[in-house]
């Protein structure tokens, strides 16, 4: 999340950077004035920052009239925040497929609002191939990351259909093919005077594309891998924005960095301790729970998503040693554990940390481009953007800690490629296979009882 | 053709002065750099040696994540040595560490005016690595496939250019686009057909050879690399019955071929059809940012890029087109991912494979349970 901006402060901060880039923002007003900060000379297409546009709905204006500006603002955004919160709760009782859905709107609409914020930046309204190129990327690529991923979750109902089992077995051939017909068309709608323009807005979209959707769909590859793995990471940035910002707000002192005034180490610091111990405890909530922690499969024969199975060793109950420091400061010998929870400490040791530099790449993003927030969608925070940017490592990081360190391969998906073999080739990893379970002595049982 | 865009570029030059006055995309010139017409590619900006030094270490980090993903495998029994075998194993974790520390970097060394510029930068070094890295892990990966699915592709691309030029130069009459002014239709035509023909006889030729047809594989007793093996089945001879149209003229009934080059001729109408397009996005790339060659290390040709710009998307083609239509997944890493797995689901897939094995007869029952 971005430092919150209560609206009445907002006006002063404006015009303190303003100030602080010696005003050279008015002259870069009039078109090309010799003013010798680069920066300023694109002022004159962006888009003027609102500064006091109020786009909070009648309700709260009128339940929040008697307060000063001030507080005004502060209320809205806890209000909206505790409405976030409560809509998050609710798509998670709704389920899986719901989730999904959500992921996909939410990438969407960031999408939507990095790219219009390219358009305004680059004056590019008045090239109307452009947008639609867009999209049709955007449906390029998200086609090819289902393919890819989702596919072989939903491998039994795909095979059912022809045209699904076609469009899911050749998935990148046929993606490839429609992305490089608009590449072609791209090419073609080069126009002699805005070939830079064109070139900015194919590589902003593709930067785009690669931020955007890459995360969106290693999200719902961790949300396939059981839902905790989807909300812990979320609820541990969450928390840490709260957290940084409470301790920030009654402790803090030292500034954090040049980029974000508003950050300070306190906030920092106690953002980090707090968020651990969040994530310990929520992990120790949700670990007991099998629809929590349990891979989403697709039954066939009821045709919806099942959680049901055997929790694995992360989440049984075992039984930890506590080393003789804590033993004498708290009086436990053994505590018992999931171990899940020491994996949470290092998702919220990285949420904590690492989180905050994509909030801060944000802010520098819109720093440089001169915009107060990506979109004005949710009244007091801004856009879905602003809401996600600090998710926007933690989604990579959860993937990249479950296929190193939790999960192994996908046995189903082992088969697949097995049976897609030669005959040959398949006689040989027999043959390897049937040496090292032998190695292992499970063969000989298994021989035994045939 | 690559060569003749360097005199289309030069005609063109006339018309950039009157561009830059009435640009109507004059504002975002102003602030991003303007490129030196001479030999530099790179935008002069006031950080250069800063931001070279970080394109180059997500350069590292980038390649070190695609080695992993997909060389490391073919170079099992070379990472005999532990801290190898751990920088393989966990290569995604590594890697996404280093591109972690590289990004936090960059985050920390937003400088207050330049906000704008290092964010380019950022955005150019990652596109530039999209297209680049990622294009070049494709074709090690399609060279370890066998050395024809590298060989073919990169000549006719090559073929395709020079016969462009060749039928140009001698029948070209109507222009193509007017992004390249020096292309025409006759040129564009003329090559896809001479390349067709080119790509089914080369293909002919090359499929013979044992040393251009087998995967790539790495024998560990001699430290060397391999090319031995059966061909598989699409280099094998076969005869075709010609359609009774074709049989009226050439008077032949069936036709030996290898059934590569059906595939070539996929593969070349591709590069003739397609492979222009490349050439054409390097054209408006160059002159968007008015430069008139990538660099200058090929004297009369300019960089390394103005040569491959038309290959740029022939590598991922050739890596889709096998990974669809020819082979199947890697052995040795279905292997590797079966050994990973939990003792049961290993017991659960041998099961499986068991059976499937005895009932496609590759396996008799007697065999299995012998031991």
């Amino acid at each position: 999340m971005t430092e919150l901006r209560q609206r009445g402060a907002a006006e002063k901060e404006l015009k303190h950077r303003r100030s602080e880039d010696k005003g050279s923002e008015t002259e870069g007003r009039s078109e090309r004035d010799g003013a010798s900060d680069n920066e300023a000379k694109s002022d004159s297409g962006i888009p003027e920052v609102p500064v006091s546009a109020d786009d909070t709905p009648e309700v709260l204006n009128k339940a929040l009239s008697g307060l000063s500006s001030r507080w005004k603002n502060w209320w809205v955004r806890g209000i909206l925040t505790l409405a976030m919160i409560s809509f998050f709760f609710f798509i998670i009782y709704l389920g899986p497929m719901v989730l999904m859905m959500i992921v996909l709107c939410v990438q969407i609409k960031c999408f939507h609002e990095i790219i219009t914020i390219g358009y305004s930046v680059y004056h590019s309204y008045d090239l109307p191939w452009f947008r639609t190129l867009s999209w049709y990327f955007l449906l390029c690529v998200n086609y090819f990351f289902y393919g890819e991923t989702v596919t072989d979750y939903f491998f039994a109902l795909v095979q059912r259909e022809d045209c699904l089992r076609i469009l899911s077995k050749y998935h990148r051939f046929i993606s490839f093919a429609l992305y490089l017909t608009g590449f072609c068309m791209f090419v073609l709608s080069l126009v002699k005077k805005h070939y830079r323009l064109q070139f900015y807005m194919f590589g902003w979209t593709h930067v785009t594309l690669l931020i955007v959707v890459t995360q969106s769909h290693l999200i719902i590859h961790n949300l396939f891998e059981g839902m905790i793995w989807f909300i812990v990471p979320i609820s541990c940035v969450i928390c840490n924005d709260i957290m940084a910002y409470m301790f920030g707000f009654f402790f803090g002192r030292t500034p954090l960095i040049k980029l974000s005034p508003k950050k300070t180490w306190e906030g920092f610091i106690g953002g980090f301790f707090a968020t651990v111990v969040f994530g310990i405890l929520l992990s120790y909530v949700m670990a007991g729970y099998r629809c929590f922690v349990c891979p989403v499969e697709f039954n066939n024969d009821s045709n919806r998503f099942t959680v049901d199975c055997e929790p694995s060793e992360l989440f049984q109950l075992q039984d930890y040693i506590l080393p003789s420091v804590l033993h004498s400061v708290t009086g436990w010998t053994t505590v018992k554990l999931y171990p899940f929870q020491i994996h949470s400490i290092a998702l919220s040791a990285f949420a904590s940390i690492m989180g905050p530099f994509g909030g801060f790449f944000a802010s520098g993003f819109k720093r440089a481009f001169k915009i107060k927030d990506f979109a004005n969608t949710i009244p007091g925070h801004g856009g879905i953007m602003d809401r996600f940017d600090c998710q926007y490592l933690m989604a990579t990081f959860v993937n990249v800690y479950i296929a190193s360190f939790i999960r192994g391969p996908n046995p189903t998906k082992v088969i697949q490629q097995l049976l897609a073999l030669r005959p040959d080739q398949q006689l040989h990893i027999f043959n390897s296979l049937k040496a090292h379970l032998t190695e292992r002595g499970l063969l000989p049982a298994l021989e035994a009882a045939a | 053709m690559c060569v003749s865009l360097q005199e289309a570029d030069g005609d063109d030059k006339l018309g950039f002065p009157g561009e830059a006055e009435g640009d109507i995309e004059g504002d975002s010139k102003a602030d991003t750099p303007d490129v030196p017409p001479s030999t530099d590619n790179t935008p002069q900006c006031l950080n250069k040696a800063l931001e070279g030094l970080s394109s180059r270490y997500f350069l590292i980090c980038v390649n070190y994540f695609f080695y992993g993903e997909t060389v490391a495998d073919y170079f099992a029994l070379l990472h005999r040595e532990e801290p190898l075998q751990f920088l393989v194993r966990y290569h995604r974790f590594i890697s996404f560490a280093l591109y972690l520390a590289g990004f936090c970097m960059f985050v920390l060394s937003l400088v207050k005016k330049q906000y704008r510029l290092q964010f380019y930068m950022f955005a150019w070094t990652h596109v530039t690595l999209l297209i680049v890295v990622t294009q070049s892990h494709l074709v090690i990966q399609n060279l370890f496939e066998g050395m024809i699915w590298f060989i073919l592709p990169i000549s006719t691309v090559i073929c395709n250019d020079i016969m462009a030029y060749l039928f140009g130069f001698f029948f070209g009459r109507t222009p193509l686009i007017k992004l390249s002014p020096k292309k025409t239709w006759e040129g564009f035509i003329g090559g896809f057909f001479a390349t067709v023909v080119f790509s089914f006889l080369f293909a002919y030729l090359l499929s013979q050879y044992q040393y251009f047809v087998c995967p790539v594989e790495y024998n560990s007793e001699t430290n060397r690399f391999t090319v031995e093996c059966d061909p598989s089945n699409l280099f094998v001879m076969q005869e075709y019955t010609l359609p009774t149209a074709v049989q009226n003229v050439i008077r032949w009934k069936t036709v030996n071929l290898y059934p590569f080059q059906i595939h070539s001729i996929a593969l070349s109408s591709f590069a003739s059809l397609i492979g222009p397009f490349g050439g054409f996005f390097a054209s408006g790339f160059k002159r968007a940012f008015k430069i008139k060659d990538f660099a200058d290390t090929i004297p009369g040709h300019g960089g390394i890029m103005d040569r491959f710009d038309c290959q740029y998307l022939m590598a991922t083609f050739v890596h889709v087109y096998i990974a669809s239509f020819i082979r199947g997944p890697n052995p040795s890493k279905v292997l590797q991912q079966l050994l990973v797995l939990q003792p049961e689901q290993q017991l659960g897939i041998f099961n499986t494979l068991r059976n499937h094995l005895q009932e496609k007869g590759v396996l008799p029952p007697a065999v299995a349970e012998a031991q």
